[in-house]
């Protein structure tokens, strides 16, 4: 049995999605800026899937752009806003320390370019509280980013709040929503932000594809230059075939969230609590109470994080050590390190995050696998020092 | 048996993987991750090691096993490149090699290992390791093909740690090792060996020990053996005793070639002479560790003191627990501290020390 617990690095494809993937790829194939029949087919393809996006999120069709992901989204939403913004005068970007590095490395490209970053700093919940933003932002702020569902701890963001300071003080309010999007419920109105940007393989859509939505009427310049697809703004012929998995993913979403939050927390609660209760020295990093449904983010005391999920891999069970991007590098999780956690508990903590697939017998699996796995690592930690430490005969 | 194999990407560590997949083992190929990959944005996409990752997962998807990098860098650190620049600005010759085997591979990733519930590491090295039935004590013997034999590297091996490893190719040619991966299409088969100490992959190690050491290297004079200053040099950390090429100094008498004949920290002095003031008859070694129950009176083994140096006959005294007196029949040439000497009877090794 093989359990899949990696939802926020991507999810499986819903079967629908998949289907329209290939079938617009077989029978969908002309350019959607022909004019003739092929061409017109395709726009119709991809006109569909605006309309679902945009009602996923409770905006205009017209107000969306497609593109090959969240980091493109992300990418566009900062550089684009800067560009439009630097005639302005305003040279000060802030986000939260815990932003993805789609967010947080474009930022560092800016300040080479003479921005002025500020980050954001959170407390050990994992949420930035407003007034830290009251404290940053001034009359020469130009862009606040905060992300609306952290991707290695699920806590949600006060994003309206933080958008209406940002409005109060002149600046756009960008919040990329690529792990909430399709997972929560979100209207882009209540929420008051300018750009939100979404991802569709996070919801069960394919990969290569996402979205930026912009309000009507924020300066925005685009970032790809080319031909005039996406009314201007998003050069370079489309992704049909991954548009309309967007499209497929997003009505399937919509028309399932209520559902799918409550069934998807309960086994989300259901694991956490089983971790909790049967492994000794476990904690839950991040707030518990605003979070998205799907995610734990759990400390293991004693043990690298690295080893265990290996283990649990060759056991059947896949998960991950915060951002599926930073495996592979030694630096500890830049989200834990910002919350202020002990240095130990950023090396041992494991994401779990579950999605529409997801079964209580998964769940039972874990729970039951785990403690013998930790216990494991814990007694060769315990003892195996020695052959680190070189000690001969 | 659960078995977990280091896998380099190169073909012998690739192969090791696919013999003992094939003799229906449950192997785990783990690669280590042991300097900064990603180097940083000035060097993006320039290191040849991420090919090497590259191509470990390759041969483990062709061989459908699991395969994960692992992250020894803070390790690898500690253990093997600290050692190494500490050796090179003491002025001695490090075997970088032999502590990443002795410390890291069978230390750090034995441990990793035992803890995903495997019995042993493998590693593509050309040596063999055998039980002895009666006594229960392991030994390591040098690799079927001479040419490749890299037992001289393994020598710090503890019996705790011959006991968990394993050497797939060892009791095979280089020749076959090829002809396996080609016959069982890996897609590393024609990739060459590397030569080179894989955390300098320029080969430039006078820069290399430059940037780690910064600021403790510096510049000296270069003396014959009466004191007599023929020159100067950037830093004893760029010589090796032995060396001829690169001195820019010559016998101010006879014009004859000279070589690095010692290296002295203290005084910052690079000691040149002629090739036969290079010659010695004794050494010391401290480190020692024997593979065979430690001999209380002299034993007659071959002494290897270098990777590529012929075995010479010789009284081997353990003085007391970690050291050694090694009397050669014969001189030798360029005994160098730093490196490592391995006793041999026959293609048994019977332990080996550090020269000081």
């Amino acid at each position: 049995m093989r359990v899949y617990f990696d939802y926020n690095a991507t999810t499986p494809p819903a079967p629908e999605v998949t289907e329209a993937v290939v079938r617009v790829t077989r029978d969908t194939f002309g350019n959607a800026s022909s004019v003739h029949h092929f061409g017109q087919q395709a726009k119709a393809a991809i006109d569909e899937a605006r309309s679902a996006v945009a009602s996923l999120i409770n905006a205009d069709p017209s107000e969306l752009v497609f593109t090959g992901g969240g980091t493109e989204a992300d990418n566009f939403a900062v550089r684009g806003a800067a560009d439009a913004l630097e005639a302005t005068g305003r040279k000060q970007i802030i986000a939260s320390a815990i932003e993805h590095e789609a967010v947080l490395n474009t930022l560092r490209a800016l300040a080479r370019r003479g921005w002025r970053t500020t980050l954001l700093p959170v407390d050990e919940s994992g949420i930035v509280a407003p007034d830290r933003l009251r404290e940053a932002i001034t009359a020469d702020t130009a862009i606040v980013s905060v992300m609306h569902a952290n991707n290695e701890i699920g806590t949600i963001q006060p994003v309206r709040e933080l958008a209406a300071i940002a409005h109060e003080h002149g600046a756009l309010m960008h919040t990329d929503a690529v792990q909430s999007a399709g997972k929560i419920a979100i209207d882009v109105r209540a929420l008051g932000v300018d750009l939100l940007s979404l991802s569709a393989h996070k919801f069960n859509g394919p990969k290569g594809a996402g979205a930026l939505w912009i309000k009507r009427g924020t300066r925005i310049q685009p970032i790809l230059t080319g031909g005039k697809h996406e009314r201007n703004r998003r050069a370079g012929t489309e992704n049909v075939p991954a548009i309309a998995g967007l499209g497929v993913a997003a009505r399937l979403a919509a028309g399932k969230l209520a559902d799918q939050d409550a069934r998807v927390g309960a086994l989300r609660d259901r694991l956490e609590e089983g971790i909790l209760r049967g492994v000794p020295g476990t904690v839950v990093n991040g707030a518990r109470t605003s979070r998205v449904p799907n995610t734990t983010n759990i400390s293991f005391d004693h043990v690298e994080a690295e080893s265990l999920l290996i283990a649990l891999d060759l056991d059947g069970v896949a998960v991950s050590t915060g951002s599926a991007c930073s495996s592979g590098s030694l630096e500890p999780s830049h989200v834990l390190r910002a919350m202020g956690l002990p240095a130990h508990r950023t090396q041992n903590s494991l994401r779990f995050s579950l999605g529409r697939f997801s079964t209580d017998e998964e769940v039972d699996r874990v729970v039951e696998i785990l403690p013998r796995l930790v216990e494991k690592l814990r007694a060769l930690t315990r003892n195996g020092r020695n052959l680190e430490l070189g000690i001969r005969n | 048996m659960r078995i977990v194999v280091a896998m380099s990407g190169g073909v012998d560590s690739s192969v090791a993987a696919a013999l003992l997949a094939d003799q229906g083992h449950d192997i785990i190929g783990l690669s280590m991750q042991l300097y900064d990959q990603a180097g940083g944005e000035a060097s993006f996409g320039s290191c040849c090691s991420l090919d090497d990752l590259h191509d470990a997962r390759r041969v483990a998807a062709a061989l459908n096993i699991p395969h994960y990098i692992v992250n020894f860098e803070r390790q690898f650190h500690e253990h093997v490149v600290s050692n190494f620049v500490r050796e090179y600005t003491a002025g001695r010759t490090p075997l970088p090699c032999a502590h990443c085997n002795s410390d890291l591979k069978f230390a750090t990733l034995l441990e990793r290992a035992q803890g995903l519930g495997a019995d042993a590491v493998a590693t593509g090295h050309y040596a063999r390791v055998e039980r002895d039935a009666a006594s229960g004590r392991y030994s390591l013997r040098r690799g079927a093909d001479a040419a490749k034999d890299q037992s001289y590297f393994l020598f710090s091996l503890t019996q705790q740690q011959l006991a968990c490893a394993v050497f797939p190719v060892g009791d095979r040619p280089k020749h076959s090792v090829r002809e396996y991966a080609r016959q069982r299409q890996l897609p590393v088969a024609n990739k060459p060996d590397s030569q080179e100490i894989c955390f300098i992959p320029d080969h430039d190690y006078a820069a290399f020990l430059d940037r780690q050491a910064s600021g403790t290297t510096r510049g000296g004079a270069i003396v014959d053996e009466h004191g007599h200053v023929l020159g100067g040099h950037q830093g004893i950390h760029r010589f090796t005793v032995g060396q001829r090429k690169g001195l820019g100094v010559r016998a101010s008498t006879s014009g004859a070639p000279m070589y690095v004949l010692a290296l002295r920290p203290s005084e910052r002095q690079v000691v040149v002479g002629p090739k036969a003031a290079l010659e010695r008859t004794m050494l010391r070694a401290s480190g020692v560790n024997w593979i065979i129950d430690r001999p209380s009176s002299p034993i007659r083994a071959a002494a290897q003191i270098r990777h590529r140096h012929q075995p010479a006959p010789a009284a081997i005294q353990s003085i007391d627990d970690g050291r050694a007196e090694i009397v050669f029949d014969a001189p030798q040439i360029a005994i160098t501290p730093g490196q490592a000497v391995v006793f041999y009877v026959e293609d048994l090794v019977v332990g080996g020390g550090w020269i000081d």
